[in-house]
């Protein structure tokens, strides 16, 4: 990453979309990824939750950076980022029941996501306040996005609809898409990533 | 020893008390819905079963099994009753473990306890398309579960549903046997011991 003062918030913010794409670039929070984007809301889900999580931990980790020391820096990320995974956690519990059952452990799993470590450890350690908020939502936005385009791929060709929005009608229902199971499976997952990245690598290599 | 101690930790612990004391407000303030929710749930799914109830209430007796695993488990068993207030069927909270987690069901009962009314989910994690049919009211995997003899049940590898005529027998769903073992087991794991416990108790 850049240095705070040659790097400007804009760029900060768009990098996490694209150029350092958490899923497509750093290759990080890969369990989510591969485990909930069987379907858009478990993914939109997971995305907002990351996002706040991220945001809330590199808020608290950039305002301590100074009071950092080296030994306990690993236990204080992990320690922030767990309060608020686990207020996460309590809110889908109280307030989205059937999605906090969908997603099962994987909520809690934020804990150990790379992803917040890694801003933890690259961004908000070492810069200012308003660049770690603009880091994480640059960094959550991408993630989220990433993880909805692939539920949305494969919650299409695994049973036909997209968020309950009939896409292609099934034969069950007098239609002509054979819904394809593996879709909805892991092996749906680790294909349709396969090929994403191969399409992002690409582009990237067609713009270079 | 000790100044070095406060030294190197200061922040460590007042960050751990602030974090405790932001997560013992957060818990405080959501866990009564958070029952509420859990409460909802096995109300809306029993009623959905036990045409009419009204109210569940816990039996007075505590009512304990023994699984499979020979663990002892006590189970809250609850008495539907209708506007009247006469006992219209029992459900409980029931658990054992699927295919790739633990699958937590409420089953339901008649009045007599002589036949089940069926089961709903209240938590699976099974693979999507194969065992997670048990989560769809309408397969025909669930609907078998409806008007069966409240006793041991077998299950049926045979392939696609067709009409057999032993009401104990459980045709399995295709691609998920293992799903389909779990449900009949933990069947076969309350519901007789169940039954004989409300008759020892009087409560049938």
């Amino acid at each position: 990453m850049a240095s705070e003062k040659t790097t400007p918030l804009s760029q900060t913010f768009i990098a996490g979309i694209w150029k350092e794409n958490p899923v497509f670039a750093l290759l990080l929070g890969m369990c989510p990824t591969l485990a909930v984007t069987n379907s858009v809301a478990a993914s939109l889900t997971m995305g907002v939750s990351v996002i706040f999580v991220l945001t809330c931990s590199n808020i608290v980790i950039s305002l301590m950076r100074n009071l950092l020391k080296p030994h306990v820096r690993i236990l204080m990320f992990t320690l922030t980022i767990a309060t608020f995974v686990t207020i996460v956690d309590l809110v889908l519990k109280a307030f989205m029941p059937e999605m906090s059952t969908k997603l099962g452990p994987y909520i809690p799993l934020i804990i150990v996501n790379c992803l917040i470590i890694c801003r933890a450890e690259a961004c908000a350690s070492k810069s200012g306040l308003v660049k770690s908020i603009i880091d994480a939502l640059g960094m959550g936005l991408g993630f989220t996005l990433t993880l909805s385009v692939l539920a949305a791929i494969r919650e299409l060709l695994a049973e036909g609809n997209v968020l309950g929005f009939t896409v292609f009608a099934t034969v069950e229902n007098d239609g002509w898409f054979t819904p394809w199971g593996g879709m909805g499976m892991p092996v749906g997952a680790f294909v349709t990533l396969g090929l994403l990245l191969a399409v992002v690598n690409l582009i990237n290599k067609k713009k270079a | 020893m000790i100044k070095n101690f406060i030294e190197k930790s200061w922040l460590l612990i007042i960050a751990s008390l602030a974090f405790g004391v932001l997560l013992a407000v957060t818990n405080a303030q959501l866990t009564p819905r958070i029952k509420q929710n859990e409460i909802d749930k096995f109300n809306t799914l029993a009623g959905q079963m036990i045409d009419g109830a009204k109210n569940f209430e816990s039996v007075p007796d505590e009512i304990m099994i023994t699984s499979a695993k020979g663990k002892e488990i006590a189970v809250d068993v609850k008495q539907a009753t209708d506007d009247s207030g006469n006992t219209i069927g029992f459900a409980f909270v029931a658990e054992g473990s699927g295919f790739a987690d633990k699958i937590k069901l409420v089953i339901t009962a008649d009045a007599k306890f002589e036949t089940t009314l069926g089961f709903g989910v209240l938590l699976s994690n099974e693979t999507p398309g194969f065992g997670d049919k048990i989560n769809k009211p309408k397969h025909y995997f669930v609907k078998q579960f409806t008007g069966t003899p409240a006793k041991k049940l077998e299950l049926a590898k045979i392939g696609d549903w067709k009409k057999i005529d032993d009401d104990t027998e459980i045709i399995a769903i295709t691609g998920a046997t293992v799903t389909s073992d779990a449900v009949v087991s933990i069947f076969n794991d309350y519901i007789e011991q169940i039954k004989t416990q409300l008759q020892e108790k009087g409560l049938l």
